[in-house]
């Protein structure tokens, strides 16, 4: 048996700690700020490629939204490389950290204002195409959940080897699908924790 | 030094589905998870160092004009790896209740007075021992509406990130010998008793101050240990 310390949920109140400037209007009188260390604008000024937009909504077993999820994504930078000492590639784009936090509106809403990450290197020599890891916390979730969200119209998503993985009809979920909103690039990425059309989510 | 982040490490972890916790029911997947290879994504994780925090962060108290109300209290200990190893420069985030049991978000309503003097937000890195430190004060119990009297222990919220995004871990630090214990489904959802243990603080004399605040210690083991040339036999 493991010793590790177990996960609890991150409760419905989290977000005046963990997601301060958010979207969630924790303290609509502004009463209480507190400083905010990890938000949901990824870009930084040296970030070379393309700026995406990413939003979607999260719903739960009933397609109802869930107002109190917590969104965190990690991903590579436009040329693959991870800002991590576990990826000891040289990273040009020094400021560039890959990592995000969205905490979800009333409506169940998050977004992610990010450069579109490059494929990575994958298990046995492979490529994975440009993915992002999406993990997920909210009330009711005693512990996250992870999953990924991949770029539609990706050629290299069909060689994908964690794609491949998942059974053909279930691999829509991971999608996220492109719009237009004046003239920036969006990435719709809906989320559903449970039920018809259920998010794929993943043990590792 | 190659870390290896065990699937099995995970088996004390709450179910997604935990009845008795009224909210998993539309919450938790329904579908089995898909067993996918740790891959350079899963393995590397976001790294915050000590310029992600400013001075007085991890202290609590101090961040309004007077102090707040309630017993001032000490919350230390190390981050740790499955090996014992500190985990050392990770961003360790805490938020939990005032005193009276109340939190600040708009969505708390329950008749318990906020404290003007209280966000009960804070942050702090480790240290090269992985050691952390943050002066704060005891937050109350509060009633939620999962059952008929239903009650929370006392508890701070904690969010850890370790050596990869697989060892992030968001959890509750509880306190001794609380009477909720038996009547809680968040904290019962770990069903190995030892394993619930290591969520509940550790009363510490030795680093109480003297006529200034008592002190608990809580370390935190992440997911990661070493891996052995067996393990690396495998891949």
């Amino acid at each position: 048996m493991s010793d590790i310390t177990p996960s609890q949920t991150v409760g419905p109140f989290f977000a005046y700690g963990l997601s301060p400037k958010g979207r969630c209007q924790w303290d609509p009188n502004g009463t209480y700020s507190w400083k905010e260390t990890v938000g949901d604008n990824l870009v930084t000024p040296d970030a070379a490629g393309e700026k995406i937009r990413i939003e979607g909504c999260i719903t739960d077993g009933d397609g109802m939204p869930i107002n109190d999820a917590m969104i965190e994504i990690w991903q590579a930078d436009a040329q693959g490389r991870y800002a991590s000492p576990r990826d000891d590639r040289a990273r040009p784009n020094t400021q560039f950290k890959g990592f995000g936090r969205s905490a979800t509106d009333k409506n169940g809403v998050y977004s992610f204002d990010t450069i579109k990450p490059g494929a990575v290197p994958g298990p046995n020599g492979q490529q994975q195409a440009p993915h992002i890891v999406v993990c997920i916390y909210s009330r009711g979730m005693l512990r996250q959940v992870y999953t990924r969200l991949y770029f539609e119209g990706e050629a290299a998503n069909n060689a994908d080897p964690i794609l491949k993985l998942v059974p053909a009809e279930r691999r829509g979920t991971l999608i996220a699908h492109k719009e237009s909103r004046g003239g920036q690039a969006l990435f719709r990425f809906d989320i559903r924790v449970q039920g018809e059309g259920e998010t794929v989510f993943f043990d590792i | 030094m190659t870390l290896i982040f065990p699937r099995e490490s995970l088996s004390v972890f709450p179910k997604h589905l935990s009845p008795d916790y009224r909210s998993t029911v539309k919450r938790s997947p329904s579908k089995p998870l898909i067993l996918v290879p740790q891959t350079l994504s899963e393995l590397t994780g976001p790294v915050y160092g000590h310029n992600a925090v400013q001075e007085g962060d991890n202290d609590l108290t101090k961040q309004h004009k007077g102090e707040p109300l309630g017993e001032r209290i000490i919350v230390h200990g190390h981050v740790l790896d499955e090996d014992r190893r500190p985990v050392p420069d990770t961003l360790v985030e805490i938020w939990q209740a005032n005193a009276c049991g109340r939190y600040v978000h708009i969505v708390d309503q329950h008749p318990a007075p906020l404290d003007p003097n209280f966000t009960g937000a804070g942050r702090t890195v480790s240290d090269k021992n992985g050691y952390y430190r943050f002066v704060t004060v005891k937050p109350g119990a509060y009633p939620w509406g999962n059952h008929h009297n239903a009650w929370r222990p006392n508890h701070i919220h904690f969010s850890v990130f370790g050596h990869s995004f697989l060892s992030r871990l968001v959890t509750q630090m509880y306190f001794p010998g609380d009477p909720l214990f038996p009547f809680d489904p968040i904290f019962n959802s770990v069903t190995d008793e030892k394993a619930r243990r290591r969520m509940v603080s550790i009363f510490d004399l030795d680093n109480t101050i003297p006529d200034w605040a008592l002190c608990f210690r809580f370390d935190i083991v992440l997911r990661g240990r070493e891996a052995t040339p067996q393990d690396t036999d495998k891949h």
